[in-house]
């Protein structure tokens, strides 16, 4: 039951309320000109004596907050930044000194920030599709950006540790040199590596395949992992160790991307859990967070008020569809449950599709490139990018399977969407692990003695590694032609088609959705293939920061002019959480294929900065044996049983003693809770019975 | 702009970047913008000039916006009551508006644009009238009768912590330190 203040007699309870203390400070915040102010039954004259004297609550001490902070207009704040000045001469002196030095220390960051706005990319594009779409796809070509960067600085680091020491040494320049050394206990025939770096005269579309397949005269470039066959460097009389510094630099640029996309979700995401609903569907967030205020357009207005009224009214239906569900009788749940597992079968069986059209397609592509001669261009080319090719079909059927069959499994709109997508990553991602298991299994297949001794197919891959880092550099560029091709040929002919040609069938079809979705999938799989590639071919992040920039303004272009926007745009603060976890679960998942071609599959005998080692993980054990002997025991104890036992220990105890304080604190705050609804009842109860009273 | 412009006095400029959250490029913009709001005659004394809200509501980012009307009054502090704005009030609405303000001083004010009738709390009328900007202006762009009673029962369920029927400040605060989409939302940039 609710105490709703039409039950109290009108005349008596305003007066009264007015005069409450929470009333008053809130009027006190507000101190501006409204006019009800000087009609308040006591409060004028100690209003106005307050207004100066507001922020100074705790006895003399001035106010803590600059007056920008206060919810003010700027005459008032005026006043009271002269105030607070005036109380300084009653400061201490050491006390003005820190107030000084932290005012011009504001101000230099002030200026800092201003500065580096300047620097940031694309910040007017950015700004007016803000303005013409809403803040949902801006925040894609955010995430473009934040790619962009992240792509370059990842860049900066291989080239600065491994590529430019490696350039250095080999040309000799400060006087640094490099050696060879041929790894001993290792058969001969392991270390035979010749690659053709096209000597002679050949035609012209030799250099444009190989610029396209990575082959040729690109597989001796520092593009690719057999570059770096150096075993020892000096750069000017100091020893550089290249090996390790490759293989750091690798953990290195893990490691930031890491920790990177953590502190951007976390940026994005400061709520306090203690309540556990959803943030994203609750309606407040979708009524007052709901206006995008940076919209200038008219027309994007209008769009913005249709996308709202639609979101409200499927959330209130399907407010009352959960009432449907929960209603469903025995029969209805086991008819359900059963379909529903149907439909999990069938989705299985299409993955185990793909993925098996995806090993053989790579079995088949690795068979035959080794074997047809350079004369048929077309042919081997098309044999080259079969696996691409492949990848780029099941990751667009796959999704259009799935996106048929989740209507039949009568879930809630939104858990449809999310299952959809949920499905969609899967694909498009363990499309690219079925890919490199199947390179795996071709390279490590080893039949002979002599091959075992190797330790991998040394017949066929002689340097495995740049096999690999070719595979992921002709995706990238197949990725890339796909995209500019898809805008190019289907985009621009369906609008031309859309606004000249007046029939029904093709106005029903209309222009293409922009789907953030989709796109958003794009090029977290186009980052998923820089980041395992990037350690078989060093040079491979310039190229996607290229891609990535080139395919900002192809999107941008598309947006504006052939595309138009979904009737539910996903939200800014949902995408940016699901953007991220999304790439988060890329990154992950290339930490598995890196891991195994680190730790577990032998470093190629012939080419590469791991020639003398079993693996290329051997080298850091080795480093670690050139130690001093009391740094040794201690890397030897952090790594053993006997330290990672209590550490673990000590870590799970946090984590119960977190757990247990969070507990707490929602017990507390629903006590609190409870106490403030009775409070306001008994609020309301008094005023009642204060003007009952009055009456006699 | 022509002799007539007169430029930000730089003393005036460093006051406005000290009480505002406004960078000095932004503040040297708004100025600009302001001048060309008002006659030719006024521009040489833009800082003491007031712009109607006719002419305020001529800007690109405020002429699409549902609550344009509430944005000129809240932050108004015209004496006659009519809504026009002079320059420090232009400069406070875009400091509110802007990236760099404190979300305290941005749920403060969003509360004052949302409070149709000005007592202070949030009722249902402010609510109803909340939602109907939101969805549009049309007769068939409104939520029916059943809806709107389902959404505001539904917003008060969540919102309301005293259970009085009213959204006050602070729940209203609290409530929207809650919501991820605010900050990015409640944000004009010129």
């Amino acid at each position: 039951e609710l105490w709703l203040p039409e039950d109290v007699p009108a005349a008596a309870p305003a007066g009264f309320l007015q005069q409450l203390p929470s009333y008053q400070s809130a009027l006190r915040r507000r101190a501006g000109g409204s006019r009800e102010q000087r009609a308040g039954a006591q409060g004028a004259a100690g209003l106005r004596a307050a207004e100066p004297r507001g922020p100074e609550q705790h006895g003399g001490e001035p106010a803590a907050r600059p007056a920008r902070e206060q919810p003010l207009s700027i005459a008032e704040k005026r006043r009271l930044r002269d105030c607070q000045q005036a109380d300084i001469k009653y400061l201490s002196g050491w006390k003005q000194w820190k107030r000084t030095s932290s005012k011009s220390f504001k101000k230099v960051l002030n200026e800092a920030k201003e500065f580096s706005s300047y620097l940031e990319l694309w910040r007017r594009d950015i700004h007016s599709i803000e303005g013409k779409f809403g803040t949902g796809i801006q925040s894609y070509f955010s995430f473009l950006r934040f790619l962009v960067l992240l792509n370059f600085i990842i860049f900066l680091l291989m080239f600065s540790f491994v590529t430019l020491p490696s350039i250095i040494s080999k040309y000799g320049i400060f006087n640094s040199s490099v050696a060879k050394i041929l790894p001993k206990n290792i058969e001969p025939h392991c270390t035979v590596y010749k690659p053709s770096g096209n000597e002679g005269l050949v035609y012209f579309y030799t250099y444009l395949k190989d610029l396209l397949s990575g082959t040729g005269f690109l597989e001796v470039t520092s593009l690719f992992y057999g570059y770096y066959t150096i075993d020892a460097a000096w750069l000017s009389a100091m020893r550089y160790n290249l090996p390790l510094a490759y293989l750091l630099a690798t953990f290195a640029y893990l490691a930031l991307s890491l920790i990177w996309i953590i502190k951007r979700s976390v940026d994005g995401f400061k709520q306090n859990l203690v309540h556990g609903e959803d943030q994203f569907q609750s309606y407040c967030n979708k009524v007052f967070a709901g206006w995008d205020f940076c919209i200038t357009d008219p027309n994007a207005a209008r769009l913005k008020h249709r996308s709202l009224l639609y979101e409200l009214q499927t959330d209130l239906e399907e407010e009352r569809l959960k009432q449907k569900i929960a209603d469903r009788t025995m029969k209805e749940k086991l008819h359900i449950y059963s379909l529903r597992i149907c439909i999990n079968i069938i989705v299985f069986a299409v993955l185990s599709g793909c993925f098996y059209s995806i090993y053989r397609a790579t079995a088949f592509s690795q068979e035959n490139s080794n074997d047809v001669s350079d004369t048929n261009f077309q042919p081997n080319l098309l044999v080259q990018y079969l696996p691409s090719i492949v990848i780029t079909l099941a990751n667009f059927i796959a999704p259009l399977i799935f996106s048929f069959l989740i209507r039949l499994e009568d879930y809630s709109p939104a858990f449809e969407i999310r299952l959809t997508l949920m499905r969609c990553v899967f694909v498009r991602l363990a499309n690219i692990g079925v890919l490199l298991f199947s390179l795996w299994s071709h390279i490590s297949g080893c039949a002979t003695d002599k091959c075992k001794a190797c330790g991998y197919n040394y017949e066929l891959y002689p340097c495995w590694e740049s096999e690999v880092g070719q595979e992921m550099y002709k995706l990238t560029i197949f990725d890339f032609i796909i995209i500019l091709a898809v805008t190019l040929f289907l985009d621009f002919p369906r609008k031309l088609l859309v606004t000249h040609c007046s029939c029904k069938p093709v106005q029903w079809c209309g222009l293409r959705e922009f789907g953030i979705s989709d796109n958003v999938l794009e090029i977290v799989y186009g980052q998923t293939i820089c980041w395992i590639g990037t350690f078989f071919s060093p040079l491979l992040p310039a190229i996607v920061t290229i891609k990535y920039f080139i395919i900002f303004y192809i999107k941008k272009i598309s947006l504006m002019h052939t595309c138009k926007t979904a009737a539910r745009p996903l939200r800014a603060s949902s995408s940016n959480f699901f953007f991220l976890v999304v790439l988060l679960i890329g990154l992950v998942l290339a930490f598995i294929p890196l891991g195994i071609s680190i730790a577990h599959i032998s470093s190629s005998k012939a080419c590469g900065p791991f020639r003398s080692f079993n693996t290329s993980w051997a080298v850091v054990p080795d480093t670690v044996s050139g130690f001093p002997a009391g740094l040794q025991q201690v890397l030897h104890g952090i790594a053993s049983e006997a330290f990672a036992v209590p550490f673990f220990m000590v870590i799970c105890l946090v984590m119960f003693y977190f757990i247990a304080l969070a507990g707490a604190h929602k017990r507390v705050v629903e006590q609190l809770r409870e106490q403030l609804v009775m409070e306001s009842r008994d609020k309301l109860f008094l005023i009642r019975k204060i003007t009952e009273a009055q009456r006699h | 702009m022509g002799g007539s412009a007169s430029l930000l006095p730089r003393e005036a400029l460093s006051e406005f970047q000290e009480l505002t959250f406004l960078s000095k490029q932004e503040i040297l913009l708004a100025y600009k913008r302001f001048s060309a709001l008002l006659p030719k005659e006024e521009r040489v004394a833009v800082c003491s000039a007031r712009v109607p809200k006719s002419q305020i509501l001529t800007l690109p980012e405020l002429r699409a916006n549902p609550f344009q009307h509430r944005i000129c009054h809240v932050f108004s502090t015209s004496e006659d009551g009519d809504d026009s704005m002079s320059f420090e009030d232009f400069l406070d609405m875009l400091s509110v508006f802007s990236d760099s303000a404190t979300s305290d001083i941005k749920s403060h004010y969003a509360f004052r644009i949302f409070d149709f009738d000005d007592d202070g709390t949030l009722d249902r009328k402010d609510l109803e009238k909340l939602v109907n900007c939101l969805t549009g202006q049309g007769e068939e762009s409104r939520l029916s009768n059943a809806e709107m009673e389902q959404l505001i029962r539904n917003i008060l369920e969540e919102s309301d912590i005293d259970k009085d029927g009213t959204i006050n400040l602070s729940e209203f605060q609290h409530v929207i330190s809650r919501s991820p989409d605010f900050a990015s939302s409640f944000k004009i940039v010129l």
